[in-house]
């Protein structure tokens, strides 16, 4: 399968040094190596979703209950999401650490990811939610600590990319 | 039974835990018999509350959660009950009262438990390992006290009159509500520290229904 192992193995680690404890998660084919990675660790909860939004619900009780988590998601999920997004984590001001492949751009092969991804980074605006695209391995590590500092300091949602150039290897 | 009355039957039960309202006549009235630190009003965002109440059992495992719910908010997220489920974890319990309308928007509007979906079956079936329907404020009480005692995750359904409050406003906005409820969690003694946080990781099943 050509999802990149050593993207993944980055991000998880990268998420493990901004002492993340708690994934909640809804996989699709990006994410397959991180979901393994956090079943294997024996200090993360990973928790399976039904949906993405139910994902929003299990990251607020976890930061309130004072434990640091993120959500691991396609932008279809982040569609799935955004009352979630707008009516408990904005509204509550939690911060909300998500990482969402960036399915349907450039490279594309798979016509029914293309809407969502024409929507994505537009949601994302509207919804005032501050995101970075994630291409490039040698970021990973100081864009998500840059992200959960931002989060965490603002009390609000925020996102990171992950594009094709990070998560695929063709 | 009314859910006011259902309450006060169980709130010595609530006092000394955490609990998680869903949104509407439940945190009115609930305020109204006496607010705690360790309660947490999930105004809005409907079908929620169950996962919020996860997401704190999971994370402190040290904790026993409650959480008030209602038919509405619970048939807008039915995912929750295999979510619950799968991970299990022995220090939750979701009581949903069920009047079989969405009471906040008026009488009118009937929910499917109205016309015979069974929210405790559904949970059942979903692999909840103990559910049960009450109508009256003593059994929904015994059936409370049981399930803390057995430390199972248990959803429990009282069938309740479609009242509601004079109003939905309580006099603590939820901000106030968000950050005073985080304070005190943060204040309560935890576990020990060491190895996944709670039952969660051991729930170990092939994925299934991701977005390929």
């Amino acid at each position: 399968m050509p999802v990149s192992a050593a993207s993944s193995q980055l991000v998880y680690e990268g998420l493990k040094d901004c002492g993340i404890r708690l994934l909640s998660v809804l996989p699709e084919t990006w994410l397959v190596h991180l979901v393994s990675l956090a079943e294997a660790d024996p200090d993360m909860t990973l928790v399976r979703l039904a949906k993405e939004e139910e994902g929003v619900g299990v990251s607020v009780g976890a930061h309130l209950a004072g434990v640091r988590s993120a959500m691991l998601m396609q932008n279809h999920g982040l569609l799935a999401s955004v009352n979630g997004i707008v009516s408990l984590a904005q509204l509550y001001r939690v911060p909300l650490l998500m990482l969402v492949s960036y399915r349907g751009g450039f490279g594309e092969e798979h016509p029914w990811q293309t809407e969502g991804g024409g929507a994505t980074e537009d949601l994302l605006r509207a919804l005032r939610i501050p995101y970075l695209l994630l291409a490039r391995a040698d970021e990973v590590a100081a864009r998500l600590r840059q992200a959960l500092t931002l989060a965490e300091a603002s009390l609000r949602p925020v996102a990171l990319l992950l594009c094709r150039d990070l998560m695929w290897e063709e | 039974m009314l859910r006011l009355e259902a309450m006060r039957e169980i709130y010595p039960l609530l006092a000394e835990r955490v609990v998680v309202t869903n949104m509407g006549a439940a945190p009115a009235e609930l305020f109204s018999l006496g607010h705690r630190p360790g309660f947490f009003y999930v105004e809005h965002s409907m079908g929620l509350a169950s996962s919020v109440a996860l997401g704190i059992a999971l994370a402190r495992p040290e904790l026993e959660v409650v959480t008030l719910d209602g038919d509405g908010s619970v048939l807008m997220n039915l995912g929750t009950f295999t979510t619950l489920a799968r991970h299990r974890p022995p220090n939750l319990l979701h009581v949903v009262f069920d009047n079989e309308v969405l009471l906040s928007v008026g009488r009118s509007f009937s929910t499917a438990t109205a016309t015979g979906s069974d929210l405790a079956a559904i949970a059942a079936a979903a692999g909840v390992p103990r559910t049960g329907t009450y109508r009256t404020t003593a059994n929904l009480a015994a059936a409370c006290r049981e399930a803390l005692a057995a430390r199972e995750l248990a959803v429990l359904v009282a069938k309740v009159e479609p009242v509601g409050p004079a109003s939905y406003l309580i006099d603590l906005h939820l901000l106030e509500n968000r950050f005073q409820f985080e304070r005190h969690l943060r204040s309560l003694p935890r576990a020990e520290a060491g190895g996944a946080l709670a039952a969660g990781h051991a729930e170990n099943q092939e994925p299934t229904g991701g977005r390929p």
